[in-house]
């Protein structure tokens, strides 16, 4: 038993943190967020040379056949630098998808085009009725000769502003909160009927609400019906995958904090000497830790296909949510009146773990999912755990 | 032991209902809660206090306050939390008039009173410096005196609503020889004065509130010391317990509970509102519960306020559980709000970002965060408590 790093991804870890400290300063930063669609695409062009954005992806299609241990390390990487470029949104939700679920010739198609850089994707699941649960699609598809044809609006949908293509996920048959019946498509962002409406979210990062209107679908993604059992386990993957984003964040806003507390002075002595605030960052420090055991708890029982893979995932991200907000809390706190301003990060850190938190469900959400889980008597067990997917 | 009202006092209610149903109407309300209106909103809304004659409940009846005991007072600003109506803007009519009043000259009281009543004059308060937040006593902002004017050199910072104010209100060091809470003096600057600049501060909540007020050799003639001078601190200290008083909101706090309750009802998540949602049924009950007991507090504290006592070191605990208060309140909004309360609403429309109150859950959220950090930190006030009160 190890939690060392292999050679490799030693490697991907060191050429993320370089990038980060090399292009995500405070100012630079606020230059990339203020571009059209809140990132830079020459940053993008650059994590294609560097090879990032083939890392999740087959070897069969140009991939770097990557595991959840290599996701973890970038985006928890990123995590540090409040990377706005829409990794979570192209890579591994929509190529994720396209990976998992498309048939080989969409897969030849555009999985090469996502790791070159060329192709920007977003994931549309959510709704204004939804709230968290994924089930809850009232977007319909019918089917007209060999075309579907959508209808439908999908909110805060993550580089909604600028995909070129989306998975759209849609009604095709059952009711409302069905599993079976949800189906998903491929959508082209210049489709007759699609409209994306944009507006930032309060890191930053940009998002849009869509509205589809008589939308002919490019493809179908996988098998009708079964939509559901799709992005599952994608989804599952990606709140993994934010959590290493938050638990990057949080380290680094812990280190900001820290180095608050040891630098402002008041009383004449650092603020960092008084007990009371000491104790508070061992709570923050030990919170961080509290992420990073459930981390490499959900992303070694995911890579062996351990039975406790569900269960720690569920756990880590409830831990993320909780720890986010005591971490984040906190950092203002110990800033003072500092910590109110946009002349520091801290203030972006702390948005960012908000949203992370409410990203495919919040803690009491997921807590909850958590416990239809695990209390149950072994005899349900089977049934069950298929079910919290 | 009685907390029931008697029939003066309701008859006072329906008085104070009376006016807010009338005076508190959607255009005064709107205006009050665009940051880019704020400040006629709330001159207008505070236009018809001081018409209603209530502007300054808590002034003598001289000076152009009421005579309410203190269960009208209570009453008063409970209905108005209850109408969602602001107080007025504290830093004239409850900040500096307060000082004003106990320790100004009578030329002082004649000349600002009557504006700060009528809303003429915006106020804000220079306490705070770069090195000088909760150690407020270290502050260097000079104030050297030459014939009858004083010379001010320095800075202030986190200066609410610096941008719109008339006045303000200024601890200077007026010598350093001593301990540092001696040499403090209390004065009186008009923002027009040559010498002063007023920089913005950009804040996590997007709204411009907060300032930093630079001073280059700006002229202060000396009738506009409040006191002595080298004695600012206790007039300065006076003004503290005050606004930690108010910091505590807990009238508004028991409105914003009930709104966040129907809210929740709103929201429903797999065919289930909030409100059965088991875990967030039990955080909204755990605050209304903490709320009942602050509120208890709260009135004990003003029952004794009237029997005589001075609001003491009572006050720091109140700042603290109230401001707590308010922040989880915050929180269950947020969380109400779901994935959108990520989201910033900008120039569109509700119903184009499909949500109605993310956008002011987030805003008020993160403004919100600094009710534990202003009116001294609410680290300063366990400190306060432990020393003061539990003599430790
Ligand atoms: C929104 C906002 C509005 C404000 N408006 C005004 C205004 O209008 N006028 C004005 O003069 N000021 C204003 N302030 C300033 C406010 O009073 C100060 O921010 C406050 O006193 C804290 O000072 P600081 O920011 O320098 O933090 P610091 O004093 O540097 O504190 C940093 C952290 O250290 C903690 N700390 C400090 N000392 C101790 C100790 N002895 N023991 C334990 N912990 C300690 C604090 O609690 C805090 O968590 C405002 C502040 C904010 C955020």
């Amino acid at each position: 038993m190890n939690f060392n790093l292999s050679e490799e991804q030693n490697l991907i870890r060191d050429s993320i943190a370089r990038f980060v400290s090399e292009n995500y300063g405070f100012d630079q930063r606020n230059t990339v967020v203020a571009m059209d669609h809140g990132f830079s695409t020459e940053h993008w062009q650059q994590f294609a040379e560097l090879g990032w954005l083939s890392i999740p992806f087959a070897e069969a299609h140009g991939g770097f056949g990557g595991g959840p241990v290599d996701t973890m390390l970038i985006m928890q990487e990123f995590g540090r630098g409040l990377v706005a470029e829409p990794y979570l949104p192209t890579v591994l939700l929509f190529g994720g998808l396209l990976q998992t679920a498309a048939d080989a010739a969409l897969q030849e198609k555009y999985i090469p085009k996502i790791i070159s850089g060329e192709l920007q994707g977003a994931f549309a699941y959510l709704e204004r009725q939804s709230r968290y649960e994924m089930t809850d699609i009232a977007t319909t598809a019918r089917q007209e000769g060999s075309n579907w044809v959508l209808n439908g609006e999908k909110t805060v949908v993550l580089n909604g502003g600028a995909a070129q293509k989306l998975i759209v996920a849609a009604r095709t048959s059952g009711e409302q909160f069905d599993r079976a019946g949800i189906t998903l498509f491929l959508v082209d962002a210049g489709s007759n009927g699609f409209k994306s409406t944009t507006y930032r979210m309060t890191d930053g990062q940009e998002a849009a609400n869509l509205t589809l209107s008589d939308v002919t679908a490019e493809a179908v993604i996988g098998t009708t019906g079964d939509g559901h059992a799709l992005m599952a386990p994608i989804i599952a993957a990606a709140c993994t995958a934010v959590c290493a984003n938050a638990l990057g964040a949080m380290e680094a806003l812990n280190a900001l904090t820290l180095e608050y507390c040891k630098t402002r002075e008041q009383f004449g002595v650092a603020i960092g000497s008084f007990q009371a605030l000491q104790h508070r960052m061992v709570d923050m420090f030990g919170a961080c830790e509290n992420v990073k055991s459930l981390m490499y708890r959900a992303v070694c029982t995911a890579q062996e296909g351990d039975d406790d893979a569900q269960r720690s995932m569920l756990a880590l991200k409830v831990m993320t949510g909780r720890a986010g907000r005591l971490i984040g809390g906190e950092a203002i706190q110990l800033h003072g009146g500092m910590g109110m301003t946009d002349e520091l990060s801290v203030g972006f850190f702390v948005k960012r773990l908000m949203i992370i938190n409410t990203l495919f469900g919040d803690a009491d959400y997921h807590q909850q999912l958590f416990a239809k889980l695990v209390n149950v008597s072994s005899s349900e067990q089977g049934e069950q755990s298929s079910e919290a997917a | 032991m009685d907390t029931r009202l008697n029939e003066e006092d309701l008859a006072f209610q329906k008085e104070v209902r009376q006016f807010l149903t009338e005076s508190w109407d959607d255009e005064v309300r709107a205006r009050c809660s665009n940051p880019a209106t704020m400040k006629e909103g709330a001159e207008e809304w505070q236009d018809r206090l001081y018409k209603k004659g209530w502007m300054a409940p808590h002034w003598p009846v001289e000076h152009g306050g009421t005579d309410w005991s203190v269960t009208q007072k209570f009453i008063y600003n409970s209905e108005r939390a209850t109408f969602g109506a602001p107080e007025a803007v504290p830093f004239g009519v409850t900040m500096v008039a307060s000082v004003i009043i106990d320790y100004g000259s009578d030329e002082q009281k004649a000349k600002f009173l009557p504006r700060i009543l009528q809303s003429d004059d915006w106020w804000c308060q220079g306490y705070s410096e770069p090195g000088a937040g909760s150690d407020l006593a270290s502050l260097k902002t000079r104030a050297d005196l030459d014939g009858n004017e004083y010379v001010i050199n320095g800075s202030k910072i986190w200066t609410t609503y610096a941008q719109y104010a008339d006045w303000i209100f200024c601890l200077v060091r007026t010598d350093s020889s001593g301990r540092k809470q001696e040499g403090i003096t209390f004065l009186l600057i008009d923002m027009k004065t040559p010498g002063i600049t007023v920089r913005p501060i950009d804040t996590i909540d997007g709204f411009h509130h907060l300032n930093e007020v630079f001073f280059d050799n700006v002229r202060v003639p000396v009738e506009n010391r409040i006191g002595e001078e080298g004695k600012g601190w206790t007039y300065a200290k006076s003004l503290l317990v005050q606004e930690r008083l108010s910091i505590a909101e807990v009238a508004d706090s028991k409105r914003a509970l009930t709104e966040l309750r129907e809210l929740a009802r709103g929201e429903v998540n797999g065919g289930k509102t909030l409100l059965e949602d088991p875990l967030f049924a039990k955080r909204l009950t755990d605050v209304e519960i903490e709320l009942m007991a602050v509120e208890f507090t709260e009135l004990r504290a003003l029952a004794s306020i009237a029997e005589g006592d001075e609001p003491g070191p009572e006050s720091s605990l109140l700042k603290l559980q109230g401001t707590e208060i308010q922040q989880a309140i915050q929180e269950l909004r947020m969380d109400v709000a779901g994935y959108y309360s990520g989201t910033l609403q900008g120039d569109l429309g509700a119903d184009q970002l499909g949500h109605d109150f993310a956008d002011s859950a987030q805003k008020n959220f993160f403004r919100g965060r600094a009710a534990s950090i202003y009116g001294g930190s609410n680290e300063v006030q366990k400190n306060i408590t432990a020393k003061y009160v539990l003599g430790l």
